[in-house]
């Protein structure tokens, strides 16, 4: 019954939570830095958010046999200023030697200006210089198809491998081109605004799990931390196998974040 | 491939009652909105139509087009952001 939830921000989340979530099986996650709900004021904040990605929750998930990770970089929606975004990016080297950091991420775009494109090259070539694993956030509704494209193309002009990139937040328009060119893809399951549990059942029948995963991207928003193990049940219920259900929460989220060398379960 | 692992009865026996229910939230949404007694249309309401039109097909593959008919489809990058949030529709303007 053990599952990985490889994209929730605990930050966001009560310690009731991390209780609901072991007790349902989850027995690692990892944390995407993120836009918080409002615009920080300094780089500072930054640092100080950074901090409690790598001291402060592996201690609380601890308390509840979950093995925190997570993955540092400047958001997309806090990219549109193009200095301070810098100021965020030449914080991230440092923080990459703790232990339960696992790469760069969720970086990407959010309404696809000009500013955030190039925010996520620099930061893209932060992750190709330093050898880090890449957590792709896509842009949400209507701007979501250009925007993967947009990110992919980015990639693109890198030498980064694509079976070390990641992008999250693919629905049905977009999932068939982000797996046909390489990368790994996550569904996030929300309840209005990505993926039902149903929906990514759905996408798992008519795309395989190869390079798949599924993540509760639970957050501050309407979201729900125990979503992975409610498309676990919606797949059992449709009478998958338990390698199907393991193969899409557990090992495929362990294949993929165990090419850091820092990802764990122990 | 794992494909369906239920047959056409169980998927209806299982999911019907739900999707009767969101088929009759729409119908009280547009019932709603008739209740205004406004003329004025938004670019939203519109996509909405287009997608219903859209449930009408006998095709697989709906739901990927209705999220393309929901979708910007330019290639370049904006100017800048402007905002942060989404409408869950393309604005006309754009």
């Amino acid at each position: 019954m053990a599952y990985i939830d490889p994209h929730i921000h605990m930050v966001s989340r009560t310690t009731d939570d991390y209780q609901r979530m072991a007790q349902a099986g989850c027995v690692a996650i990892t944390e995407p830095a993120f836009w918080a709900g409002y615009d920080r004021s300094s780089p500072q904040g930054f640092y100080d958010y950074f901090r409690q990605l790598t001291d402060t929750e592996p201690k609380r998930a601890s308390e509840y046999g979950i093995k925190h990770h997570c993955w540092l970089c400047i958001n997309p929606k806090e990219a549109e200023d193009v200095g301070f975004a810098r100021e965020v990016i030449s914080l991230i080297p440092d923080f990459l030697e703790c232990e339960n950091v696992l790469g760069i991420g969720e970086i990407g775009l959010n309404k696809n200006s000009k500013n955030e494109l190039l925010i996520l090259e620099e930061q893209l070539a932060l992750a190709e210089q330093l050898d880090q694993l890449v957590l792709v956030h896509t842009p949400h509704l209507e701007d979501k198809l250009k925007g993967t494209n947009l990110i992919m193309d980015a990639i693109e002009n890198t030498s980064l491998s694509p079976d070390r990139v990641l992008i999250d937040h693919v629905e049905e328009h977009t999932v068939r081109a982000v797996l046909d060119r390489g990368y790994w893809a996550g569904m996030t399951l929300y309840p209005d605004t990505k993926c039902t549990p149903q929906r990514a059942a759905d996408i798992i029948e008519m795309h395989g799990t190869e390079r798949l995963w599924i993540n509760s991207a639970g957050d501050w928003g309407p979201s729900d931390p125990l979503a992975v193990p409610k498309c676990r049940l919606e797949l059992a219920s449709r009478g998958h196998t338990r390698s199907l259900i393991d193969t899409i929460s557990f090992h495929n989220p362990q294949l993929f974040l165990s090419q850091s060398g820092k990802f764990s379960i122990e | 491939m794992p494909e369906n692992a239920m047959n056409q009865q169980e998927i209806i026996d299982r999911y019907f009652l739900e999707h009767r229910a969101k088929v009759l939230d729409i119908a009280a949404f547009l019932d709603r909105l008739d209740r205004c007694n406004e003329d004025e249309t938004d670019f939203r309401l519109e996509a909405l139509q287009q997608c219903i039109a859209e449930l009408q097909t006998d095709s697989e593959g709906r739901a990927e087009r209705i999220l393309l008919l929901l979708s910007d489809h330019s290639s370049e990058p904006i100017e800048s952001a402007g905002t942060k949030g989404a409408t869950g529709a393309q604005p006309p303007h754009s």
